[in-house]
């Protein structure tokens, strides 16, 4: 009978203190002092892995022959319809699009694409900082797209090369 | 003085939404008040409406996949594994055991991520900003868990009909490991902060309070259902993957008031860590998807030295994979309820329809059930402790 109203006298005290209050509050204040858990970010940015799908970006053979050979896999398999292509036949015989064009406004980065290209032509790199102030600069055309192919190839071939395990 | 003495009073109606920061999205609701007593709520949906199933007809299979992540975007891969296993279903195909226990580990993760914003943006609805940020950063660990099996953060795009896309990349596990190991006392922080709380008690208990019956009625699943005292969970009764083999128990509350359904999301989130754990120790090493190049492209070695494999491949991409004719049913237990998704299929190689059961569609209609007899403060409460969001209800 006695514990049970020394519980009670407890909890009521502790109720009267505010206890879970300022315990609340001390833990809070606690993590003042901890690490901080944010980036700053356009100097520091979070680790990205090669799976990474951002930007996307045609890729080229070490000639600067393109990789792409029109097989329009991606444009069929795109849930998005983002991607047109048109191509023709070279001089030379090979095949090669006249026209890239993907609508970065209308891709939902299922990275679809990347997996039907049977030469690892397109690829989804690891850019993710392309924003722009209107809506024409993110339809990219064939130019645009073998222009970031160029600008990314180092770190688009390592990422590939880590992933050949994988995929 | 003379007054008209048939002059009705009416109540007054408030427009609550969409636009409401405490609405979870794009609510909008009508509120019949009484003073500031509800009398009645009145759920209006639509506002974020994409045509998701009617999309999906017009979709490959493979292609309809990333829908799924769009519906519910906060347990994403919950919802591309409803997809899967219903086509899995049709398709009869056992998917591999390392694939299984990879779709466990991360169904749990989607769940931590889930439960994570359900508590902390309700504990922030209430007026707790603390515990939001604190469940953010962890929510980044898991999200680049996300990123670094699939590439992407939120909408991964890795369930597939037939395992899982890619394999885990070497040391994932470890790092899982590392995480959960730390996650409980996180847990515990939030706990601290949240479940002795006094304002906090005030605010929830006896508020939405809703029993088996009317449950069950409604068609609430999840959480809610399991408020009220019955230990419904898919993963039990109609167990899928690997969750017959994993030790769990489904915690349940007993008077169905938001409160208990806090507690319960608490502790799904510490059973989550038990099953991730327990998971983690008995995955296997053996292949991620099925062996059959009807059902998943070929590995890119074999596609660029055998032609068969080409040929699959091409196929596979362009034309996609024919399903037979016939109807199945594949439901999870996604962390707000039950998550469902029914496929017709005619032999072609998109679906005739897709349906997909939210829960949060059928937790939205208990809405004016909890709330009515409440005052406007307890429903921001009530819209806390549903867990609705609305690319699942709207599709």
């Amino acid at each position: 009978m006695k514990t049970i109203y020394k519980k009670l006298f407890y909890k009521r005290l502790k109720i009267l203190f505010l206890f879970e209050v300022f315990r609340g509050m001390f833990f809070a204040f606690k993590n003042i002092f901890d690490s901080k858990a944010t980036l700053n970010y356009p100097f520091e940015k979070g680790p990205l892995s090669s799976r990474f799908r951002g930007e996307h970006a045609l890729r080229r053979y070490r000639t600067g022959e393109e990789r792409c050979i029109a097989c329009k896999s991606c444009e069929v398999v795109c849930p998005a319809l983002a991607i047109t292509i048109d191509s023709s036949m070279r001089e030379n015989g090979s095949r090669q699009t006249d026209r890239y064009d993907i609508d970065m406004t209308k891709r939902i980065y299922c990275g679809l694409c990347q997996e039907a290209c049977p030469v690892d032509a397109i690829v989804e790199g690891p850019n993710f900082e392309y924003s722009s102030l209107t809506h024409d600069e993110l339809l990219y055309d064939k130019r645009k797209l073998l222009s970031n192919g160029d600008k990314w190839e180092t770190e688009i071939f390592a990422n590939l090369q880590k992933e050949s395990l994988f995929r | 003085m003379l007054v008209e003495k048939n002059n009705e009073i009416k109540n007054f109606m408030l427009n609550f939404g969409p636009q409401h920061p405490a609405a979870h999205g794009v609510l909008r609701l009508i509120l019949e008040l009484d003073g500031e007593v509800i009398k009645n709520a009145d759920p209006h949906i639509g506002l974020l409406h994409r045509g998701t199933e009617k999309l999906i007809e017009y979709k490959t299979y493979m292609q309809a996949l990333p829908y799924f992540d769009r519906l519910d975007y906060v347990s994403m891969m919950c919802q591309e594994h409803t997809y899967c296993l219903a086509v899995e279903k049709l398709l009869l195909c056992e998917i591999p055991l390392r694939a299984q226990y990879i779709r466990v580990i991360f169904s749990e993760l989607t769940r931590l991520l889930n439960h994570l914003l359900a508590i902390t943006t309700h504990a922030l609805d209430v007026g707790a900003l603390t515990p939001f940020l604190w469940a953010f950063e962890e929510r980044e660990k898991i999200m680049e868990f996300y990123e670094r099996v699939s590439g992407a953060r939120m909408h991964a795009n890795y369930f597939r009909i037939g395992g899982v896309s890619f394999d885990l990349p070497i040391g994932l596990l470890n790092d899982i490991h590392l995480f959960i190991s730390q996650f409980t006392s996180r847990i515990d922080e939030m706990e601290e902060m949240l479940t002795t709380n006094r304002i906090w008690k005030q605010r929830l208990i006896d508020v939405g309070k809703i029993n088996c019956r009317q449950a069950i009625d409604l068609g609430l699943s999840g959480p809610l259902l399991r408020s009220t005292g019955l230990a419904w969970d898919l993963r039990k009764v109609e167990t899928y993957e690997v969750y017959n083999k994993i030790n769990f128990f489904v915690p349940t509350g007993i008077y169905g008031d938001s409160y208990d359904r806090y507690l319960i999301r608490i502790e799904e989130m510490r059973e989550s860590i038990n099953i991730i754990s327990q998971a983690l120790n008995m995955i296997p090493l053996g292949l991620v998807r099925v062996d059959d190049h009807k059902i998943t492209p070929p590995y890119r070695i074999q596609m660029k030295s055998s032609m068969e494999s080409l040929i699959h491949h091409f196929k596979l991409y362009s034309e996609g994979l024919i399903v037979p004719q016939g109807y199945s049913y594949g439901c999870v237990e996604a962390p707000k309820g039950e998550t469902g998704a029914f496929i017709v299929s005619d032999a072609s190689n998109k679906p005739y329809r897709c349906k997909v059961r939210a829960p949060g569609f059928m937790h939205l209609q208990a809405l004016n059930s909890l709330v009515v007899g409440h005052m406007i403060a307890d429903l921001v409460t009530v819209i806390g402790t549903l867990d609705i969001v609305f690319g699942e209800i709207d599709r």
